[in-house]
């Protein structure tokens, strides 16, 4: 690693932090966010969710363990920056392929190295995120607050279609029923899908469908598909109308199941509202109550926004069940982060389906939820 | 599911005396398990024998025993008590295996006392090798091949499958004890040997190697909804080999993709169920291959562990709080994680700095024995460290060690230092640091050690760029859980230093009100000479100060201990006891608010020597200045200071180097007591007889020690009585805190020795001397605070051996003899309180004729130093402390060996074998003995005279008389106890097989006359009271309760509570009346 020029990174109201530049010797404007995880660096920026953000990582030493193929949540990078308080290259550990700054770097991502990360956390505690960026000492502050400014805000922004594939595509897994066509078809409406979310549904001898997110409701329904899974993705998601329209025409047609922007998507659907949290949810140690089984679980989360709860409340008051009245009838809250009682999931008692606003598939995060994919495709199984 | 209703008392084992691999963690977890159930509402009884921990303080339970950790005493506890569960799981290994003990005899059952914590099932799986082998096999988890062993033959046979080198473990031991790598069909042979002896069911595994892999720790907590969350990853910077005490460790883990980190999360999850721990923390080890990421499990604990005190500590997690309120019904999400104050306990913590624990080793105080590091704990303390990067930590951790002497490792060749890290030794670090200084490559070094890369290439930048972690501005930062997502309640800090920005500065996080400060250092890691006593001061003084409404400020970096729970003190800095350090802190402290002063008297001798370079800085010093402590450490000055007071020293001289030394020899006259100055638990200690022992020791310990430092000659009294003395001095007034004898005579370091409260022995004119000795003293020397003054009566006269103007090793167990919390007294008085308000009765100084007996038994870690000479001498070799306490000095002597480990015969053969000039006393032991059935076996010279009294003995070859020979006896386990004083030096004489042989058969040996005779009494008495000694709860003895009511749970505990809230308010219920018993 060489570690060189000087860097900062600024925010839109004026807060400043020093460090050095370390990949790509560019500057990058979005959303800076920050994740808790503690490992996982490579599927994190890979990750297209953190589309249109820099990711601040509270953990000091990131890059320990280089990066790997293994590790790829997408086909590419889809963070504008790290944030870092001591990075690594770490391209001599036993596993690593290459080294996470060389390969930063090769992808054109900028990232810094040196920042006093904790305090621009706890700034963002505080003051909530926000627009900011990451610059090389030879912009200056005024040219930097100015390509700040010309940033659109997270609030109303539309990023899937960023992300989504531009193509239909099929994938079997190495399980014989799905290569011969016995298994489920799942139609994944993909804004955005993580690699891990496709795996854990071809583990289970699926065949998967990704759609581009423009696809219709038929061509969804092309090949009778068992159920339709809503993906994670980035963005607001009350930005996506036409998308949340397309799951209408979903709803009480198949079963449809939905992950993080999916669980959005699928609640507006049904005519809930969404809001931005002040500074979201992303790490590896949120632990959300499954209502139906009172089990506690660890999950992986990254979210910038969250469903209401029944009566409009941002949080919800006691361990249970209750209903939203929805446009395809009843829902009961199925899960609820024990942190700050936001919803986390939903499940739809009228029409089959529900979701989860955390991140059953991990990559990277704990499994402690992993069954949720069973618990999807058994509710779907004709 | 909220708080179990149906159980109200709740019985806590504490774990006994620090010995290696059970040092103070389980204080700090039981007194966390105290406190929590307490405010649940349950009554707590609490038996441990280590009178050194907070956890035996009256005020932590309802009723407090000091007795032997045994299945006897404790059944007559519950016997007494009648609680309705028993909580073993915060006692270490000692706990788990007395509750299995009383489990197995039937005790729980017939008093009805259920077993919380961990049921019965869920121990024995975890620690019979066996059936924790086949519950991972069932639950699908891999581990190193092996074969369960329980004789030499099954062993042998074994090796065949399993080839070399292999582990062998025996199983139920602590620490490894008893285990080891064979390399070679020999070691092979003698570590089954020793391993089958060690193991309490005589069973051993032998584990394929997986030597060089990586090691990996995770903290586990589970509650009864089967709820599981990890707390804690703790990675091993030595690969697996080396035993984690031994260990450096990090946390959290740094070299696994989070890929495979989450299948050890998964497979912990697994272990804990599979092993059916229904309720608390669990410790899972795992072997990690880093090139095929193949993973393996070592081995569980299913208890609050050293680990997991580390993890707490790490975290801000605090596991034995969270098991013992899991323990009586709780669920994770029930509890609330007090670091935030908003969020529940079931999450995982995530961290934004590293943490890193050092070991503290003692092998210069065995010498003879090998100083490698394998399977079998030998650390003796840990220091930790927390920074912003793994190089800031590493280095800190580093300099919290306090090395007496760093290794010298300059001359060494590269090979050399390359050969050495094979094998690895306590100084790997320092030469893996060198190596990188040299330029030797990462790869070079990774070859020989096994260590991970990663480390490797931090360990080269810090050898190469020592300075670069400390770039930019000092701050403090908090420890809070969670990374800073949520803003964190209490104030858990560390120093990091960050890039100041933007025109800003660098961030603080210390808030603090504007309640004046007070400073306590702590005590640093602990070793031998500085252990649990002196954090048993310090966090009375943070009590202290906080009862004043002063806010208490703790520095320390010994992650086992109560000083640095978040909750003991307002603010915690967890950093290096250096004066750069913790004048970094001081800066904080000061800044927009008072600094009352620090406290530098109870920290031991690490604080103590901090003292003038603070107060050089301007910082003001509470207590005894540092001018009084200067004139009590320089012996020229406080010889000069004995003289004038015309007290009695004995001859001195001291010596710039070898030559003046030898000069100074006649002079003071022979034996000579030799020492290098300021150094504590008699480092380098040694009685020299003659010029050609002298410079004997000169060639060995002076020629490289630092040329600035004095060497001390001091006459030898030999056969004289030692005497120790706690007290108070406020300037004007002394109050002595209490007088004890010691059990053994003058020459055996004070911290090894055993002694007695009230003196058995001495008249009251000596007392009376002693007395008025120890008030001029610390009048003249200007004590304000504490004092320990160590005499030796020679003869019939006292003698001054030395004053330690600060809290002395011995507070603790006085201040529990006598029922009076002597350090928060001294912590008042040096605030200003003057003795005369603190109202205590005047005449007090005689305290201890009380009506009870109070004996302090010291326990040394021979079987650990295999090769080391188990003999005692002026330096000090013990790792803890029990306290025996009885109606009679027979009794307590007697309950204090039991609790000891080395209990006490009540019948078979006791062996003697004395130095001439005890001879006579010989047959006062042998006369003892004879008289309650004993058979006398002794060697020739002593068989003589005990044979001249009449007294029936056999006579028994020396060992090169040819066998059967006297260690013949004592291996075949013929011999249930043994006297053997030494005849002076001779490495690997006689003396030093008997011992030795002694030491690993686990009977009692003791090696002066006086333990001796008081172990002859101890059994004479033992044996004329039929039964067992009656057990004795502090809150009697000290008159805050009532004598036990046979009903459980009676009305008589309610005012028992309001006693507690006052300790001092309560005067100790002390006969005043001195009454010399014997
Ligand atoms: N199969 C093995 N190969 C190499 N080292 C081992 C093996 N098993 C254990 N060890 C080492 O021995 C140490 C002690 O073993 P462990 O089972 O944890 O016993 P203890 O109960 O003393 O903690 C471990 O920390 C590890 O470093
Ligand atoms: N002059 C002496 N004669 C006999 N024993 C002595 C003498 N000086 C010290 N000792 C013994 O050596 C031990 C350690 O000496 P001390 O001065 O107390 O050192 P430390 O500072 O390590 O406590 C004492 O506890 C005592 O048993
Ligand atoms: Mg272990
Ligand atoms: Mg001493």
């Amino acid at each position: 690693m060489s570690a060189s020029s000087g860097a900062y990174v600024l925010l839109e109201d004026g807060t400043r932090f020093d460090g050095e530049s370390c990949a790509a010797e560019t500057h990058a404007v979005g959303e800076v966010v920050f994740t808790t995880g503690m490992s996982g660096y490579q599927e994190s920026v890979t990750d297209p969710s953190f589309a249109g953000q820099l990711i601040t990582f509270t953990y000091p030493h990131i890059g320990n363990y280089g990066i790997s193929a293994a590790a790829m949540e997408s086909e590419r990078i889809w963070a504008r920056a790290a944030i870092m308080r001591d990075a690594r290259d770490g391209e001599d550990a036993p596993s690593a392929e290459r080294g996470w700054l060389a390969w930063l770097k090769d992808c054109g991502i900028p990232a810094i190295t040196g920042v006093d990360t904790r305090a621009l956390v706890r700034h963002i505690r505080e003051a909530g995120s926000m627009r900011g960026g990451l610059f090389p000492a030879s912009i200056d502050e005024q040219q930097a607050r100015e390509l700040i400014a010309a940033e659109p805000a997270m609030d109303g922004r539309n990023l899937v279609e960023v992300v989504t594939p531009k193509q239909l595509s099929e994938l079997y897994g190495s399980d014989a029923p799905a290569r011969s066509g016995e298994g489920m078809l799942i139609s994944v409406l993909d804004t955005g899908v993580k690699a891990s979310i496709v795996r854990n549904l071809l583990e289970r001898g699926a065949r998967v469908r990704l759609h581009p997110c423009t696809s219709s409701a038929e061509q969804l329904l092309d090949g009778d598909p068992d159920m339709i899974m809503l993906a994670n993705g980035p963005g607001d998601p009350a930005a996506l109308g036409y998308v949340v329209e397309t799951v209408r025409q979903l709803l009480g047609v198949k079963p449809v199941w939905g992950i993080c922007l999916g669980h959005q998507m699928l609640c507006r659907a049904l005519g809930l509202e969404t809001f931005k949290l002040p500074f979201g949810h992303r790490g590896a140690n949120h632990p959300v109550k499954d209502l139906a089984t009172g089990r506690v679980e660890i999950t992986s989360q990254n979210h910038g926004f969250a469903v209401l709860a029944p009566g409009g409340a941002k949080t919800i008051e006691h361990d249970e069940p209750v209903r939203w009245e929805t446009d395809f009838g009843a829902a009961v809250l199925s899960h609820v982060n024990l942190y700050d009682r936001t919803v986390e999931g939903l499940t739809l008692l009228d029409v089959p389906g529900g979701s989860v606003q955390y991140h059953p598939e991990a990559g990277p995060g704990p499994h402690d939820s992993v069954h949720l994919f069973d618990r999807f495709l058994h509710a779907s199984a004709k | 599911m909220p708080r179990r209703n149906d159980i109200k008392r709740i019985l806590i084992l504490g774990s006994g005396p620090i010995v290696i691999g059970q040092a103070a963690e389980f204080d700090y977890s039981g007194v966390q398990a105290c406190r929590v159930l307490r405010q649940e509402g349950y009554e707590v009884v609490l038996v441990n024998s280590n009178p050194a921990t907070i956890m035996t303080d009256p005020e932590l339970a309802d009723a407090t025993y000091i007795e032997p950790l045994l299945p006897g005493p404790v059944a007559q506890v519950i016997e007494r008590e009648r609680p309705d569960a028993l909580l073993p799981t915060l006692g270490g290994q000692t706990a788990l295996n007395l509750a299995k003990a009383l489990r197995d005899d039937g005790t729980l059952d017939r008093f009805g006392v259920e077993l919380i914590g961990a049921d019965y099932n869920a121990i024995t799986c975890a620690e019979d090798r066996e059936l924790f082998r086949e519950a991972m096999q069932k639950a699908g988890l891999k581990m190193p091949t092996n074969v369960i062993a329980t004789s030499c033959e099954q062993a042998l046979a074994a090796l065949d499958q399993i080839g070399l080198p292999c582990i062998v473990r025996p199983a139920f031991t602590l620490g490894g004890r008893g285990g080891g790598i064979a390399r070679t069909a020999s070691e092979f042979r003698a570590i089954v040997a020793r391993g089958l002896e060690a193991s309490p069911i005589g069973q051993i595994l032998i584990d394929q190697s997986v030597l060089g892999w990586g090691e990996f720790e995770l903290e586990v907590m589970r509650d009864k909804a089967d709820n599981v969350v990890i707390v804690c990853s703790i990675e091993n910077v030595d690969p697996m080999g080396v035993h984690t005490g031994d260990s450096v460790t990090v946390a959290p883990q740094q070299t696994l993709t989070d890929s495979l980190y989450q299948q050890l999360r998964d497979q912990a999850i697994t272990v804990i169920r599979a092993v059916g721990v229904e309720t608390g923390g669990s410790n899972v080890q795992f072997a990690v291959n880093p090139e095929t990421e193949e993973i393996l499990v070592i081995e569980m604990n299913p208890r609050v562990s050293r680990s997991s005190a580390l993890a707490s500590k790490a975290t801000g997690f605090p596991i034995a709080k969270i098991a013992a309120r899991l323990a009586v019904g709780y669920l994770l999400e029930e509890i609330d994680n007090d670091i935030t104050g908003l969020t529940p306990a079931s999450f995982e913590p995530t961290i934004d700095y590293v943490v890193v624990k050092w070991p503290r080793f003692a092998f210069e105080k065995f010498p003879g024995s090998v100083s490698s590091l394998s399977t079998h704990m030998k650390s003796v303390g840990e220091a930790m460290a927390i920074g912003r990067t793994f190089q800031q930590a590493f280095a800190k951790a580093m300099r919290s060690r306090e090395l007496d002497k760093p290794p010298n490792l300059a001359k060494a060749g590269n090979e050399a230092l390359l050969e050495s890290l094979e094998v690895p030794a306590p100084d790997r670090y320092e030469a893996i640091l060198e190596l990188f200084r040299r330029g030797v490559e990462i790869e070079a070094i990774r070859q020989r050690s096994s260590i991970d890369p990663w480390f490797l290439r931090e360990l080269r930048q810090l050898a190469l760029h020592p300075q670069a972690p400390e770039r930019g501005v000092r701050t403090f930062k908090s420890v809070d859980t969670c990374a800073a997502e949520f803003p964190a309640r209490t104030p858990y800090h560390y120093s990091s230093f960050e890039l100041p920005s933007g025109g800003r500065g660098v961030e603080h996080e210390i808030v603090r009100g504007q309640r004046p400060s007070v400073v306590i250092l702590g005590a640093g890691p602990n070793r031998i000479g500085q252990g649990i006593e002196f954090d048993y001061c310090c966090v009375h003084a943070a009590m202290t100060v906080r009862e004043l409404e002063m806010d208490a400020v703790m520095i320390n970096c010994n992650p086992e201990t109560v000083s640095t729970d978040y909750d003991t003190s307002d603010r915690l800095y967890f950093e290096p006891l250096t004066a750069e350090d913790v004048l970094g802190v001081i800066e904080a402290e000061r800044d927009g608010a008072e600094l009352a002063g620090v406290i530098v008297q109870f920290g031991g001798q690490t604080p103590l020597k901090l003292a003038a370079a603070l107060s050089q800085a301007g910082v003001p010093l509470l207590g005894t200045s540092v001018e009084a402590i200067d004139l009590a450490e320089d012996r020229s000055r406080f010889g000069a200071l004995l003289e004038r007071l015309g007290f009695q020293a004995p001859p001195y001289a001291s010596a710039a180097n070898a030559q003046e030394a030898i000069a100074s020899a006649e002079r003071v006259g022979y034996p000579l007591l030799v020492r290098p100055s300021y150094v504590l638990g008699g480092r380098a200690m040694e009685i020299v007889y003659s010029d050609e022992g002298l410079e004997d020791y000169l060639r060995r310990e002076v020629a490289e020690q630092d040329a600035r430092n004095t060497i001390y000659l001091d006459r030898f009294l030999e056969d004289a009585v030692e005497v120790d003395v706690d007290a108070l001095c406020d300037g004007q007034d002394v109050w002595i805190g209490g007088i004890m004898q010691h059990v053994e005579e003058a020459g055996v370091h004070s911290g090894d020795s055993a002694c007695v409260l009230p003196p058995h022995s001495l008249g009251q004119e000596m007392l009376e001397q002693i007395r008025a000795t120890t008030r001029a003293l610390a009048l003249e020397i200007g004590v304000v605070g504490l004092l320990n003054v160590q005499y030796a009566v020679y003869h019939g006269e006292l003698y001054v051996i030395e004053a330690n103007p600060r809290a002395s090793r011995t507070v603790p167990f006085v201040s529990k003899a006598v029922g009076v919390p002597l350090a928060k007294l001294a912590c008042k008085v040096m605030l200003g309180t003057k003795i005369a308000e603190l109202s205590l009765p005047r005449e007090r100084e005689g305290l201890g004729f009380g009506e009870h007996v109070s004996v302090k038994e010291a326990v040394l870690p021979f079987d650990r130093f295999e090769g080391a000479d188990a003999l005692l001498g002026p330096e000090m070799r013990s790792t803890g402390e029990v306290m025996g306490i009885a109606r009679d000095f027979p009794t307590a002597f007697a309950k204090a060996q039991a609790a000891a480990g080395l209990p006490l015969p009540s019948s078979g053969t006791a062996f003697i074998s004395v130095t001439d000039s005890d001879k006579a006393g010989a047959f006062a032991i042998a006369q003892i003995l004879h008289d309650v059935g004993f058979a006398i076996v002794a060697t020739r010279g002593t068989a003589e005279t005990i044979s001249r009294m009449g007294i029936p003995v056999t006579q028994l070859n020396k060992i090169g008389d040819g066998s059967p020979h006297v260690v013949d006896w004592i291996e075949r386990g013929d011999v249930a106890i043994v006297v053997n004083t030494p005849t002076g030096s001779g490495a690997r004489s006689d003396g030093w097989e008997i011992r030795n042989a002694a030491v690993t058969r686990g009977v009692p040996c003791l090696t002066t006359l006086a333990a001796g005779i008081s172990a002859a009494r101890a059994i004479a008495r033992a044996n004329s009271n039929a039964c067992e000694p009656e057990v004795l709860c502090l809150q009697e003895l000290h008159g805050v309760r009532p004598p036990a009511a046979s009903e459980p749970g009676g009305d008589e505990h309610a005012d028992g509570h309001s006693a507690h809230a006052q300790p001092l308010a309560a005067p100790p219920a002390h006969g005043l009346e001195p009454a010399p018993r014997e």
